[in-house]
């Protein structure tokens, strides 16, 4: 599985409002295509995206095909102090990727 | 403008359901049913997001294109003004394709500690076509918005 871009910023504040940018390469193949010898080609998308901040649920994201290849997702967090965020993202068949990151808290 | 693809007969039952669904929320007028649309699916999600509530239009802010060139990238994000306390926040929103062949394209979940109700993503667009973004609230309201975008090249492969 592929390595996850995540972009948090380089310090925050406590109280502070953060933006954090995820992007994951993923083909999203939607189910709706067929292969050279007109066989549809299954569906294999990132159906779920999941963040937590010291194990609390921060924002989380159903996705269907209808998102776009290499699915690339901006969200927000209010920082309730020091802690690691983890990210997770899970494709069609329950293969996950999962990345934890230290939010650095000034 | 003149439209040119006015509603024929059969979509006017299809006007009608989606006047059912929508008219609360004033997101159609009387000549807004693309005859593009053919799906009927995506009012089921509506009916399925909404459940017997009432939409309000307009506070959610949905950012597309107008005119995008490829459908199969088509930038969005959807963003509602919300303190975000415990008592009074944003708890999904979610995005429709009006004329996707699965017109479900997302749902975005925020909790007290997302600080701000607001998403950017990146979008497939069959065709040219109508997405609808819902927001609801803890305190049970519903907010409503949406976009028409033009679609040069389709997206969603074929």
């Amino acid at each position: 599985m592929p390595k996850p871009r995540i972009k948090l910023p380089e310090t925050a504040k406590v109280g502070e409002v953060i933006e954090i940018k995820t992007l994951v390469s993923h083909v999203m193949e939607t189910g709706q295509r067929k292969d050279a010898e007109g066989k549809p080609i299954p569906r294999n998308i990132i159906n779920s995206f999941s963040v937590k901040f010291a194990g609390e649920e921060v924002f989380t994201a159903e996705l269907n095909s209808g998102i776009s290849a290499n699915p690339y997702l901006s969200f927000f967090m209010k920082v309730p102090g020091p802690g690691e965020l983890e990210f997770t993202w899970v494709e069609d068949g329950g293969n996950a990727i999962v990345d934890r990151q230290k939010l650095n808290v000034a | 403008m003149k439209r040119a693809d006015l509603p024929r007969p059969l979509d006017r039952r299809r006007f009608a359901l989606a006047a059912g669904v929508l008219f609360g929320a004033g997101i159609l007028r009387a000549t807004a049913a693309p005859a593009q649309e053919e799906s009927q699916g995506w009012l089921q999600v509506v009916k399925k997001v909404l459940g017997e509530a009432k939409p309000v239009e307009g506070k959610l802010v949905l950012e597309m294109p107008e005119i995008a060139e490829n459908g199969n990238t088509v930038p969005f994000s959807v963003s509602l003004d919300s303190p975000m306390t415990e008592t009074d926040h944003v708890k999904a929103i979610h995005i429709i394709a009006t004329a996707n062949p699965q017109p479900q394209v997302a749902t975005f979940r925020f909790t007290p500690l997302s600080g701000k109700a607001a998403v950017a993503s990146r979008a497939r667009l069959a065709r040219t076509q109508d997405v609808i973004a819902i927001a609801e609230l803890s305190d049970g309201k519903f907010f409503m918005s949406k976009r028409n975008v033009k679609v040069t090249i389709g997206g969603c492969g074929g």
